[in-house]
């Protein structure tokens, strides 16, 4: 069968045999009813401009949900003047995060340079200090707090799920019954009630006049929760790591903490890439549960717009401009950890 | 030349010693009343049926495996629950394991110098220099920067070999060190076993290569059901071998 050419090509993918060529003309057949519809809509049809006069008459999408309201959508409540802040930290930290992706930049200037990063955007974000208004942390939201909340939570909790699982694995049984039912606690928690214990029940058991900020709560929630959920995957990546390389470096007379640090993460952690990452894409995802704890992140602003009686109409163009947001994050996550799986692996 | 005319004289003060040393797993008696000297430059060959407890053995001398009745001494030093003193017989002793254990995500140059690095503090130049001295020596340098997968089997044990060698230990464990080995690579595993035994090199080697035990062990030790059946030099336990289940052992792997 010859494999030369667009023909070629079509035989041997699309048309070999009858069963397949009857699949490709369907699925062919669904697209052509599908796919020019919804560029239409999408496209030809839509309406762009911020007024949004046209939206009640056009017939197709009216993205001017979105471009009447990004301000709101990506900063919440922010003050108006005052967004270019968190615009600001939101850039930072997209570049540091790109700076990082490469393994070779891990050095220590790249630690202070997320040092210096940080403060930054926390100074951007807060203010109050060299002549920055201050800003309360119960007016951000939208895009900021979002990745605030996960890119934080992520990090965070990752660390936390290998002490657990480290310490799930200990022969010292106050600590190996303490991270057990920590970890089974958790997990048996929906995320939901956990951060409605955070808001609403710890705050009665502090003494009086102690606030602890909201956001902070909430982050605190986040990462015990993904934590619980990392330490698992993390324990089953330890238990494929090989007996003989525990003995190995016993026998070179590496103490416990450098066996683990030297020897048995770096490979029990490379196992367990694949699973790592779909845990950290959802509690991404699951960062959108504050809403009910009444922080205004990405999805919460965007319901708010639409709450709107104008925009009262177009919540699946403001739905879907949010889903491509969380959709090019969590592409980049899977894709990165594919680009690690593959730097990483040593052919044994 | 035989190597055994090869070696410096050794000195009598033992390295290793082992007095009525038991070791149970469950109600399962492994290795019953082991006493065993080792001094320094000696090599012994310890060999025996699967299951007689000769591998668990050498692995109670550097502590993989705990014994529970009875006495470990190394280097002067009371094999107990204490781990600076475990730890301290680690770094004196080396071990060469059936399955290499090489680390897989380390190039075999970060393999060698990991163990100088982290427990003996050796600066990062001077631990490179030594694990090419010794990588040299087990004749595979123009490996080093490649990762132990890409390495057939011979080179990974003797690229482990060189590993324990790079912590200058004063004794050598070898743990059935050819047996996962393709035949055609038991022999480069061997050479380099032997030019160590001419180096003056104590070893304790767990093996079933009697032409290896023939030309460099000073004893053989045989073992059975976790005792210690029968010790001899070379000469006698392969030519007139006193228990009968050396004999019969001797007979099944001579065939």
């Amino acid at each position: 069968m010859t494999n030369i050419g667009i023909i070629g090509w079509m035989k041997a993918n699309l048309f070999n045999g009858w069963f397949n060529s009857a699949l490709t003309l369907l699925v062919a057949y669904l697209l052509w009813l599908s796919v020019p519809p919804l560029v239409d809509w999408a496209l030809v049809n839509s309406s762009w401009l911020p007024s949004g006069e046209q939206c009640t008459a056009g017939e197709g999408a009216c993205w001017s949900v979105v471009t009447a309201n990004i301000r709101f959508i990506l900063f919440g409540f922010y003050p108006h003047d005052l967004q270019w802040r968190p615009l600001l930290a939101v850039v930072i930290l997209i570049a540091l995060l790109f700076y990082s992706q490469n393994r070779n930049h891990w050095r220590k200037s790249l630690f202070y340079a997320w040092m210096v990063g940080l403060f930054t955007m926390g100074l951007l974000l807060k203010g109050g200090l060299f002549g920055f208004a201050s800003v309360e942390s119960n007016l951000w939201g939208g895009l900021p707090l979002t990745l605030l909340l996960s890119v934080f939570g992520l990090t965070a909790a990752y660390p936390v799920g290998v002490i657990l699982a480290l310490g799930r694995q200990s022969e010292m049984p106050i600590i190996k019954s303490f991270c057990v039912v920590y970890i089974e606690l958790i997990r048996g928690v929906p995320l939901i009630s956990l951060l409605f214990m955070s808001s609403v029940v710890f705050p009665l058991f502090l003494p009086e006049g102690l606030v602890i900020n909201k956001i902070l709560r909430a982050q605190v929630a986040i990462i015990l929760f993904t934590a619980a959920y990392i330490a698992e995957v993390v324990r089953g990546g330890l238990q494929g790591v090989n007996k003989g390389q525990y003995e190995a470096a016993d026998s070179l007379g590496l103490n416990y903490l450098q066996t683990m640090r030297l020897i048995i993460l770096p490979q029990a952690l490379k196992i367990v890439i694949p699973p790592s990452v779909s845990i950290l894409i959802s509690a991404f995802k699951d960062t959108s549960l504050v809403v009910i704890i009444a922080l205004y992140d990405l999805l919460k602003t965007t319901q708010t717009t639409l709450s709107d009686p104008k925009w009262m109409g177009y919540s699946a163009e403001a739905y879907i401009f949010v889903a491509l947001i969380y959709f090019v994050c969590c592409f980049f996550m899977s894709n990165y950890s594919r680009r690690l799986e593959r730097e990483l692996d040593t052919g044994l | 030349m035989n190597a055994k005319q090869a070696e410096k004289t050794t000195d009598d003060s033992p390295i290793i010693t082992i007095e009525n040393m038991h070791k149970w797993y469950g109600d399962f008696h492994v290795l019953k009343n082991i006493n065993l000297t080792v001094k320094k430059g000696e090599r012994i060959v310890i060999c025996g049926p699967s299951g007689s407890g000769k591998s668990t053995l050498i692995r109670c001398i550097n502590r993989l495996e705990e014994h529970q009745r009875g006495k470990i001494i190394v280097d002067g030093i009371e094999l107990t629950n204490d781990l600076k003193n475990i730890e301290k017989i680690r770094t004196e002793v080396g071990m060469v394991f059936q399955h290499f254990n090489l680390f897989p995500h380390l190039t075999i140059l970060e393999n060698l110098t990991l163990g100088p690095i982290w427990v003996r503090k050796t600066p990062k130049k001077e631990a490179e220099e030594i694990a090419m001295y010794y990588l040299e020596k087990v004749r595979i340098a123009e490996q080093a920067h490649k990762f132990p997968g890409q390495l057939s089997g011979g080179q990974q044990q003797r690229v482990a070999i060189a590993r324990s060698l790079c912590m200058k230990p004063n004794a050598m464990l070898f743990d059935e060190p050819t047996s996962a080995l393709d035949p055609e690579m038991v022999k480069e595993v061997l050479d380099v076993m032997i030019s160590l035994a001419q180096d003056g090199m104590t070893m304790l080697v767990v093996s079933h290569e009697m032409g290896f035990a023939k030309s460099v062990a000073h004893r053989v030790l045989f073992m059975d059901g976790g005792e210690v059946l029968e010790e001899n030099s070379p000469e006698e336990f392969f030519n007139n071998p006193q228990h009968e289940r050396t004999q019969l052992f001797l007979s099944q792997i001579l065939d």
